[in-house]
């Protein structure tokens, strides 16, 4: 333990030189200059998000804007040699390690909303998304209000876990909630037959469809409920550096690159059981989006 | 029984799987090594300190044995960081969630063998400490060259013991979903639909190495009271 | 770091509406003592049966009750509970795994989690009796067979009324891993006290007020326990036996 005390105390104590060195108005930028060294989240099966593919390499749509945005901050600080530490997150665990400053920067597949914003900020959206259902084809389940006495299956700590409670408990819908740890758990679970129903985001769930055994037993169902718009998290207040990652998602999307990563990963074959196609083609909303950039949350 | 098992998961997975093994066994060495070292320091603060400080010390260790690891890796996993920079005045200290659990499981685990070295010490006669003092060595002296050397040689088969209870005490950290060698496989499992498998794989290998680790405490118990079976 | 302290959080209505945050905490508390209390008894039961059967001259009952404890001591048991709930349903006859899955989840998630408890912790509990039972001494057990007695009747009459003495305190310690045990719970879904706290802390975010109390409700049992057993070890002691002391 003491060895690890007298570590801690002398990363800060170098850390503190170095950050007054260069002083920046952003905390996060100096801490990174300070420390150069970058800490980054990754998720585990976040599709076509963030997820570890065939070879147990990091990839997905929201992995390229987490590249582009180092590549960013390492031009404005100079730092060409900046160290990118990775971070394995659950939708649990996400929001409490941007919060306590652990993570830098995490984008992966988070939905940005005003209650969240009181403990992160989010930069420009980059995906619009929708809570639907995941069922099997045969299931007797075509809607939300179908949902009574069934079991269905939240990712702990999402906005759909949160929305799945709040309506049990205002709008009656008397669903049973079981709680996953991740998108690939929750399938798991409808999969064996201990969820009759899998409720997360729409894309998420076409990934889980598309990476699934037998893909066509599977069907997304249910209402459009709202839309959430999906945004990299970063540290609440950091205007320095809030200002990097809203740049270059608006830049990538400007420049046309962020239609070419939305079709590479939503439409064409990605490396991850040998090759599977998502075919979410881009909605007109998404070609709004990428034509006038926004960091607003739609609650 | 109905399942298909397809194994070769594992095999295309191995050095994923590895990866895991190595946080698990950085997890134990650490908690190991640093948790009989606050142990001991425990054990001696308990023993022979002014009375404040013992209890103090039973404090502590009543505390971290009250309440569930799973509780106290949240609790360091959460609060460390802040809490840290609060201490150390950095306002860019990180703590990763590696430190949070290594701290949680040493700070717990230190607990645990406080204990089973105060029961080493008390193993020891108590006239031996007298012997020591009346030859004029001081309490200190006597502690670490004659009472301790006997005392962890007694203690050696608990404390094999406990080191298993932390071997599989290390696989809680999943709750935080770090990557040890139950998380790596986890997601291996699920990323593949494989979970039944890898669940196998992971039980027989805890088996075979705590199973290993049982066996030989229970020789060298046998070895050090060759009167009890 | 800029924390708001509020400790009036625990009135708070829920922002999921389910109810007031400290309404949700004491249920988290429900659960951990349901089940905890449940595996206790139940591995209570089973350790007596496997200890006593360790004790035996009865050749393969032994070696069957050494193999279960050597498989259940030293597997960890989160990987057990992740065998039963997920593992086992899976390799039962299709239509047995279907009705285990069929049932009412949070009923399925309790009784996984009794039976992993409850398995694990006899293991271990097991050791106990079976050491109770070989501190009486072998010229006890002789006594009695000379006496005219059937083992059925020594362990009845001789063995087995000083030995569950003896297992009392560390008959407590087993209640209380129980009872800090049941936290797995929470990695299938079940929020007893610490998944509570954990889910809590974050609808609030107010984590420091939630810890603080699961900690406090942690420390309060384990003592309450402490206190309860040591009245029953007084009561039930052996005037004469080393205990007494004390």
């Amino acid at each position: 333990m003491y060895r690890i005390i007298t570590k801690l105390l002398l990363a800060a104590a170098l850390g503190g030189f170095a950050g007054t060195a260069h002083a920046e108005e952003s905390p996060t930028l100096e801490k990174i200059r300070a420390k150069n060294e970058i800490t980054v989240g990754i998720r585990e099966g976040s599709l076509p998000f963030n997820y570890l593919d065939d070879n147990n390499e990091q990839d997905g749509y929201s992995w390229q804007i987490t590249l582009r945005i180092v590549d960013a901050v390492k031009e404005k600080l100079g730092l060409p040699d900046l160290a990118v530490k990775r971070l394995m997150v659950s939708p649990a665990t996400r929001i409490q390690l941007v919060a306590n400053q652990t993570l830098d920067l995490e984008c992966s597949s988070t939905t940005n909303n005003t209650e969240r914003q009181k403990q992160v900020s989010y930069g420009n959206t980059f995906y619009i998304v929708g809570p639907r259902l995941l069922v099997d084809k045969g299931s007797t389940i075509r809607n939300w209000t179908d949902l009574k006495d069934k079991s269905v299956v939240v990712n702990a700590g999402t906005t759909a876990e949160k929305l799945l409670r709040t309506m049990n408990s205002e709008k009656d819908w008397g669903a049973n909630i079981l709680l996953a740890k991740e998108a690939s758990q929750g399938f798991m679970m409808v999969e064996t037959g201990r969820a009759d129903a899998a409720m997360m985001d729409d894309t998420g769930l076409f990934g889980l469809v598309a990476r699934s055994k037998e893909p066509q037993r599977w069907e997304v169902t249910g209402d459009f409920l709202r839309k959430e718009a999906y945004g990299c998290m970063l540290r609440k207040d950091d205007a320095g550096f809030k200002e990097i990652v809203d740049e270059t998602i608006a830049g990538m999307m400007l420049s046309g690159e962020m239609e070419e990563l939305q079709k590479k990963y939503f439409q064409q074959p990605i490396a991850v059981k040998g090759g599977i196609t998502l075919g979410v083609p881009l909605s007109d909303e998404m070609k709004a989006l990428y034509k006038q950039p926004t960091d607003a949350a739609y609650d | 029984m109905n399942y298909a098992f397809e194994w070769g998961t594992i095999l295309r997975a191995w050095p994923y799987l590895m990866q895991g093994l190595q946080t698990t066994l950085l997890l134990l060495v650490v908690g190991v090594v640093l948790g009989i070292a606050l142990g001991t320091v425990l054990a001696i603060c308990r023993m022979f300190g002014p009375r404040p400080l013992a209890a103090l010390t039973t404090g502590y260790v009543n505390l971290f044995r009250s309440i569930p690891l799973i509780l106290t890796i949240f609790w360091f996993y959460i609060m460390m960081p802040g809490v840290m920079r609060v201490l150390t005045g950095d306002p860019n200290l990180t703590v990763g969630p590696i430190y949070a659990a290594l701290a949680a499981l040493v700070l717990a685990e230190a607990a645990y063998f406080c204990e089973i070295v105060r029961a080493g010490i008390g193993s020891v006669r108590s006239g031996q400490m007298q012997a020591c003092l009346s030859l004029g060595l001081t309490r200190w002296q006597a502690l670490t060259n004659v009472i301790l050397p006997q005392a962890f040689r007694n203690m050696t088969p608990s404390l094999l013991n406990q080191t298993i209870a932390l071997l599989k005490d290390t696989s809680l950290v999943y709750v935080i979903s770090m990557n040890d060698f139950l998380g790596a496989a986890v997601r291996i499992g699920q990323r593949d639909g494989r979970v039944v498998e890898v669940f196998i794989f992971v039980a027989v290998v805890y088996f075979v190495v705590c199973s290993a680790g049982t066996w030989l405490a229970g020789w060298l118990q046998k070895r050090l009271n060759p009167g009890k079976a | 770091m800029n924390y708001s302290w509020d400790w009036l959080i625990f009135l708070q209505p829920s922002i999921t509406g389910e109810g007031a945050y400290g309404y949700l905490l004491l249920r988290g508390l429900l659960w951990t003592l349901a089940i905890s209390s449940l595996s206790w008894v139940l591995a209570v039961a089973i350790a007596a049966a496997v200890g006593i059967a360790r004790t035996l001259d009865f050749v393969v009952l032994r070696f069957l009750a050494a193999t279960y404890v050597n498989i259940f001591r030293n597997i960890p048991l989160l990987v057990q509970l992740f065998l039963w709930y997920f593992v086992v349903p899976e390799l039962l006859p299709t239509a047995w795994g279907t009705a285990i899955k069929r049932m009412d989840p949070l009923l399925n998630q309790y009784f996984t989690v009794v039976v992993g408890l409850t398995l694990y912790t006899a293991a271990k509990a097991s050791e106990h009796i079976r050491s109770g039972i070989e501190s009486v001494s072998a010229g006890q057990k002789q006594a009695g067979r000379s006496l005219g007695l059937t083992t059925a009747q020594s362990y009845r009459y001789v063995i087995l009324p000083q030995a569950m003495r003896i297992v009392i305190p560390p008959m407590t310690s087993d209640f209380l891993n129980v009872f800090k045990n049941s936290s797995v719970a929470l990695t299938i879904g079940l929020l007893e006290l610490a998944g509570a706290t954990y889910q809590l802390s974050e609808f609030s975010a107010q984590p420091f007020e939630f810890f603080a109390a699961a900690t406090l409700i942690y420390m309060m049992i384990t003592y309450t326990v402490i206190l309860l057993m040591r009245a029953v070890e007084r009561c039930t002691r052996i005037a004469g036996s080393l205990g007494a002391a004390s």
